[in-house]
């Protein structure tokens, strides 16, 4: 075992003994397809529960965004995302003569599952905001991938925006049946409907 | 029982896991029979679906107090400390707590926990039972004022404390039972959290049948459609005989043990009828999941009755022996 693959495994006991983790599939079953998970973002731990709550079989092929000039700042960090987690980097600044979905398009047509989160940030109220259109984009690229929406419970509880040590409460990551982009459909109606499926998932009375 | 008195506490408390998992395996294989004489394409059966889980429950607990017994004193506290700490997540993920309780949570969960459970292992036997009820009562709300949240103040400082009152002190009370010397009966205390154990599940599985089959009219309909007096009465009268028939493990007489069995067994079940309100406040129709006891949600009310039970038995004891003294 590398120490990469320990590193996992601690972090996702940690996840677990914090959180739970525990993941509900509703919609479709925990399987090896090729998929893009859009789920709601509250916190920063928002991608470890996901990662947590999934099989660890299928942990290894799926793959988070994270922030270049961010993530790669320190060893550490870039060892952590690289190694640990197999993230897909992706630069903030804009550049018009590169498309911001490449590194992703370019992970996707490699056969690797994404988990992305379409309100591109951190969101406290209980409804998520508008999703950006990078989602429509790659639903429009890659038919053949599924798009399964999560709703994350209870994350934001666990961690608040600003505080560093985690309070150990129980969240659920609940996977809903997945959708596809219809033919007719224009970037706006699907946009909105990728964000009620995920709202629909909420568990009801909190 | 002459010969069973002559060994060493060692051999006696080997002898009570022996009986202890002979009956379990016994009840086991008992339901395993049953479930083949129906055959197995039946239909599945509600209160059958229920005997399994509860059977694995008790398979479950059994295992965990075995582990507590063979791994000594750390070991034991270690263990309860992890109930401790899953059944108090549980409980505050119920409680919906606010944003400025963050500060006060992270004091129950990484700083109360611990200490308490340090108390325990360290036979602080006098500091243990003061620790939480004054100075961590005190604590809590200066804590939380400092995180300058006025809304709902005291309402958010009392399900914190009412938590950690359930949740860590009353169950640091079990390994605590463990770890108590008392003279003349050193070295098996593993019998006490037994009696403790068998008396509250006794109360439990009695009060619950009874509710249900009497149909008396309910204690307190709003919280619980079955909770009935002469149903509580059953179970506390069903821990008095199960403590009366294992006297012989205790330090106590028959008719001591008897009334003992009656305070933990009575205790327990009132702590089980205080957590459905608690239930029902918070919206929750059913308690965990039902496949198994994951640890992750469920585990509550399983606790419950002996987070109520185990500081009254722990008391009760220690007035006993400082009466006999």
């Amino acid at each position: 075992m590398t120490r990469a693959d320990a590193m996992g495994l601690l972090l996702s006991f940690i996840a677990r003994l914090i959180t739970g983790a525990q993941g509900h599939w509703k919609g479709c079953p925990p399987e090896a397809t090729q998929r893009i998970y859009f789920a709601n973002h509250q916190s920063h731990l928002d991608w470890v529960l996901i990662w947590a709550s999934l099989p660890r079989e299928l942990r290894a092929t799926t793959r988070p965004i994270a922030a270049k000039d961010y993530w790669t700042s320190s060893p550490f960090k870039q060892w952590l995302t690289t190694e640990v987690f197999h993230a897909v980097y992706v630069s903030r600044q804009r550049s018009d003569d590169q498309d911001p979905l490449e590194p992703l398009a370019a992970a996707l047509t490699n056969g690797d599952s994404l988990v992305i989160f379409p309100e591109g940030t951190r969101s406290n109220k209980g409804e998520p905001q508008p999703f950006k259109s990078g989602l429509y984009h790659l639903a429009g690229q890659f038919p053949g991938v599924q798009l399964v929406p999560v709703w994350i419970d209870n994350v934001q509880r666990v961690m608040p925006k600003g505080e560093v040590v985690p309070v150990p409460i129980l969240c659920t990551a609940t996977f809903g049946t997945p959708l596809a982009l219809r033919p007719d459909e224009d970037k706006r109606s699907f946009l909105v409907r990728a964000r009620d499926a995920v709202i629909a998932l909420r568990p009801a009375a909190g | 029982m002459g010969s069973l008195r002559a060994l060493g506490a060692d051999q006696q408390v080997a002898l009570l896991f022996v009986a202890l998992f002979g009956m379990l395996l016994l009840a086991s294989l008992a339901e395993l029979a049953w479930s083949l004489r129906r055959g197995l394409d039946g239909p599945a059966n509600e209160s059958h679906a229920n005997r399994r889980r509860d059977l694995s429950a008790l398979w479950a607990g059994a295992c965990l107090f075995w582990l507590a017994w063979v791994s000594g004193a750390a070991g034991a506290t270690l263990l309860a400390g992890v109930v401790s700490f899953l059944a108090l997540r549980e409980f505050i993920t119920l409680a919906h707590t606010r944003r400025g309780d963050h500060r006060g949570l992270i004091l129950a969960f990484f700083i109360v926990l611990p200490v308490q459970y340090l108390l325990v292992a360290a036979r602080g036997f006098d500091l243990f039972s003061v620790f939480i009820p004054v100075y961590v009562f005190l604590a809590i709300p200066v804590v939380s004022a400092l995180a300058g949240d006025p809304e709902r103040f005291l309402e958010r400082n009392a399900k914190i404390q009412w938590g950690i009152m359930v949740c860590v002190y009353g169950l640091s009370h079990a390994p605590a039972l463990l770890l108590l010397d008392f003279k003349g009966y050193e070295e098996r205390g593993a019998f006490l959290v037994f009696f403790l154990v068998m008396v509250v599940s006794a109360a439990q599985i009695v009060q619950e049948a009874a509710s249900r089959w009497l149909r008396r009219r309910p204690l307190a309909r709003h919280i619980d459609r079955s909770f009935s007096l002469r149903g509580w009465a059953l179970g506390g009268l069903a821990a008095a005989l199960v403590g009366a028939a294992l006297y012989w493990i205790t330090p106590f007489k028959a008719g001591q043990a008897l009334a003992m069995g009656f305070i933990a067994g009575a205790a327990g079940t009132l702590g089980g009828f205080v957590m459905k309100a608690l239930k029902k406040d918070a919206g929750v129709r059913y308690w965990g999941n039902r496949s198994s006891v994951t640890g992750a949600v469920g585990l509550l009310d399983r606790v419950a009755p002996l987070c109520f039970a185990a500081p009254v038995f722990f008391h009760s004891v220690r007035w006993y022996f400082s009466l006999g003294r």
